[in-house]
């Protein structure tokens, strides 16, 4: 490793793998080192179970019906992909997929009262929802064929409404919905975290329902998929993308100094060894130093032994509680995945809850959904810190990636992704700068 | 006839020939200028088993193992393995027995393991007996061949053994855990999900 390197990459998290792939793919030589010896940093998917019993401090190795360990996958951070989503292109676009295997989400979920419905999302789903009365179920269907239609450059969708000025707020009342439908309509279609989209323009919110839509119309049960054997399987994807482009790798590496000389980094030293470098990426944990803390989020694994009740028994699913529902500032989110997914020991189920903290007792405000999933087997609970850098990079050339927030998407990360391209490289993030540029998978044409 | 998908990953020291040997099953040629792997990552190739076609996609390493950082997705759903080692390098063999344990902690229970010592053609500079190594790949059942990719020696021989030793395809069993591939057109991601 005692070697010059244009870009080091600290910490094989997603985002991480992602730009280290990137990276070489552009002809970068790339060093990618991790403290841990796993993929993933804090988007590995956990194995063996037993690791899991020692990363949360229980005592004593989990108990038999638990069933064999390496048959466990534990996700430290719950997300789904959206089937039309970013990621989903950047996957395509490296044919990372290739190394994946997929399940859609067999349902997706919103709070009532207490008690959870299914999300309608179509016409026909609208019409026979218990969700909703007689009246507002025509109210709602008339809205959905509204935005199915809806093209903001085609006037005779849009029944007189200013895509750019009219408040989603606006829209609704036009429509004459309640609250209980804006609500899930808000967060379970639109997923919005908070209420504030209300009083902006609608386009926004009436794109997002109809990304919704098709995302859902690709695959019929939800718009959300996962892949086999847990997410930590996407870092490794990404990372392989970067190995087959002559990216360098070494798990276990204790990164003992980051070298800075006039303000500018220039190289890493690990055991005792120092690598040189023109750029460095890194995780928040790799340079605590020169990030802040914005907020915390709270997750709660939970090992069950049954299906989620009132979902007919799926083994997959998504839960979302509107905070309006829990009085709450910030959505509560479950994802639930099973043995199906290679996640799970045979007849086990792993739903995640996850929130934004709010208070000083996390666990009491997470209550409402661990409520929905019992009785747990076991629960493993962790509060994060939430840090952004406080450096851009411009002088250093330190690139710091954000924490992984509460939403259970990857939106946010990949926005993370490409305002980190822009600033190590000065120019905009183009789809196209992924794409493989060699014959480096020859005999593997014509499928 | 049915067509079945089997994916076989290499193991190996560097320089063993892994690449050399998935070369010559599936190009039917060498190369002696071929280069230490990078870029080079997934070729596939087709044969016939009785009444059964395999497709083997066979994944070459692609330089992750040299610093021991090899993710454990390239085991993954793996049928069988070979483990390559160079019969003119004592070293080569002994790794090879890192190998067969990293394989028996993170890949997959059933799978079939082949051990190919390569290089055959040039056995006046042997270093590993042919019995140290047949006995060694008895002990763990698996299957032993001596192959030169440089001559064509044993190199299809070691995926006929491996098509031989592949559980007969039991269509009911094999549904639970199966997912699909993310392809570009929805449709057929569809067809292939159910
Ligand atoms: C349990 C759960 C909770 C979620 N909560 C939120 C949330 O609070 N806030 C939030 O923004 N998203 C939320 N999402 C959904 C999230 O937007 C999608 O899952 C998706 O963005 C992730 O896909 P991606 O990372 O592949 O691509 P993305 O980058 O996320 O998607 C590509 C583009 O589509 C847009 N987009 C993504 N999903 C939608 C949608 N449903 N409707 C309209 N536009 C969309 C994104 O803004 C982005 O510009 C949630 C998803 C789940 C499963
Ligand atoms: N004599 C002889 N040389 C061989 C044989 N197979 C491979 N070689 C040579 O051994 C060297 C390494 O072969 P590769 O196929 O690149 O080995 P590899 O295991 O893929 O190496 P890495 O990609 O670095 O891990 C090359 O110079 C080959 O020409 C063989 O059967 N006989
Ligand atoms: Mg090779």
């Amino acid at each position: 490793m005692n070697e010059e390197y244009d870009v080091i990459v600290l910490g094989t998290g997603l985002t991480e793998c992602i730009l280290s792939g990137i990276m070489s793919v552009k002809g970068k030589k790339v060093l990618h080192m991790d403290r841990n010896p796993y993929y993933g940093a804090e988007s590995a998917s956990i194995t063996p179970l037993e690791d899991l019993y020692k990363r949360f401090n229980l005592p004593g190795n989990p108990p038999e019906s638990m069933g064999k360990g390496r048959d466990w996958n534990v996700d430290l951070v719950p997300k789904f992909l959206m089937a039309n989503g970013q990621l989903v292109r950047m996957l395509l676009i490296t044919q990372v997929t290739r190394y994946l295997d997929f399940k859609v989400i067999e349902g997706s979920y919103v709070y009532k009262g207490g008690k959870i419905f299914k999300v309608p999302s179509t016409e026909t789903e609208a019409l026979s929802s218990s969700l909703m009365g007689i009246f507002e179920k025509r109210r709602f269907r008339n809205f959905l064929i509204f935005v199915a239609n809806f093209d903001e450059n085609d006037p005779k969708t849009l029944e007189g409404i200013d895509p750019h000025k009219t408040s989603m707020r606006s829209i609704f009342q036009k429509f004459k919905l309640g609250q209980d439908v804006i609500d899930f309509t808000g967060h379970s279609l639109a997923l919005y975290r908070t209420d504030d989209y209300l009083d902006l323009p609608c386009n926004e919110a009436i794109n997002r329902i109809k990304l919704y839509s098709e995302s859902l119309a690709r695959y019929g049960k939800s718009p959300y998929l996962y892949p086999l054997y847990g997410l930590g399987e996407l870092p490794q994807g990404f990372a392989r993308l970067s190995a087959i482009y002559g990216g360098t790798y070494m798990l276990n590496k204790p990164i003992e100094e980051i070298i800075v000389e006039n303000g500018k980094v220039v190289g890493v030293k690990s055991e005792g060894e120092i690598a040189r470098c023109k750029q460095l990426i890194c995780d928040p944990s790799y340079f605590k130093d020169r990030t802040k803390k914005i907020g915390q989020v709270i997750r709660v694994i939970c090992v069950l032994s049954h299906p989620i009740q009132n979902t007919g028994d799926i083994n997959s699913c998504q839960i979302i509680i509107p905070q309006n529902q829990v009085s709450r500032k910030h959505d509560i989110y479950v994802c639930m995945i099973s043995f199906a997914h290679n996640v799970a020991a045979q007849g086990k189920y792993i739903a995640i809850a996850s929130t934004t903290v709010e208070t000083d007792n996390p666990e009491k405000e997470i209550k409402p959904a661990l409520d929905l999933l019992e009785p747990i087997d076991q629960k493993f609970v962790s509060i994060s810190d939430l840090l952004v850098p406080t450096d851009s990079g411009t002088d250093s050339q330190i690139f710091l990636s954000r924490s992984y927030d509460a939403t259970t998407h990857f939106e946010t990360t990949c926005d993370d992704i490409k305002n980190i391209y822009q600033r190590m490289t000065g120019t905009e993030f183009d789809f196209t700068e992924m794409e493989r540029k060699q014959q480096d998978i020859f005999g593997d044409a014509a499928e | 006839m049915a067509l079945r998908e089997l994916k076989v990953c290499l193991l190996g020291d560097t320089g063993v020939g892994k690449s050399s040997i998935v070369w010559r099953f599936v190009e039917d040629s060498f190369d002696p200028n071929i280069n230490p792997t990078i870029g080079a990552s997934f070729m596939t190739k087709t044969v016939q088993h009785q009444n059964e076609l395999h497709k083997f996609l066979i994944w070459d390493t692609a330089g992750q193992e040299r610093f021991r950082a090899l993710a454990p997705m390239y085991y993954r759903g793996s049928a069988a393995a070979i483990i390559v080692y160079d019969i003119t390098k004592e070293d080569s063999f002994q790794t090879l027995k890192n190998w067969v344990k990293e394989l028996r902690q993170h890949g997959p229970p059933n799978i079939v393991v082949a051990i190919a010592g390569n290089k055959c053609d040039i056995s006046d500079a042997r270093e590993v007996p042919e019995k140290d190594a047949k006995d060694y790949a008895d002990s763990i059942h698996a299957i032993f061949v001596e192959t030169s990719a440089k001559n064509a020696i044993n190199i299809n021989e070691v995926f006929i053994e491996i098509s031989k030793r592949i559980p007969v395809a039991d269509a009911v069993a094999e549904t639970p855990g199966r997912g699909f591939k993310l392809g570009r057109q929805a449709s057929e991601s569809r067809r292939m999900c159910c």
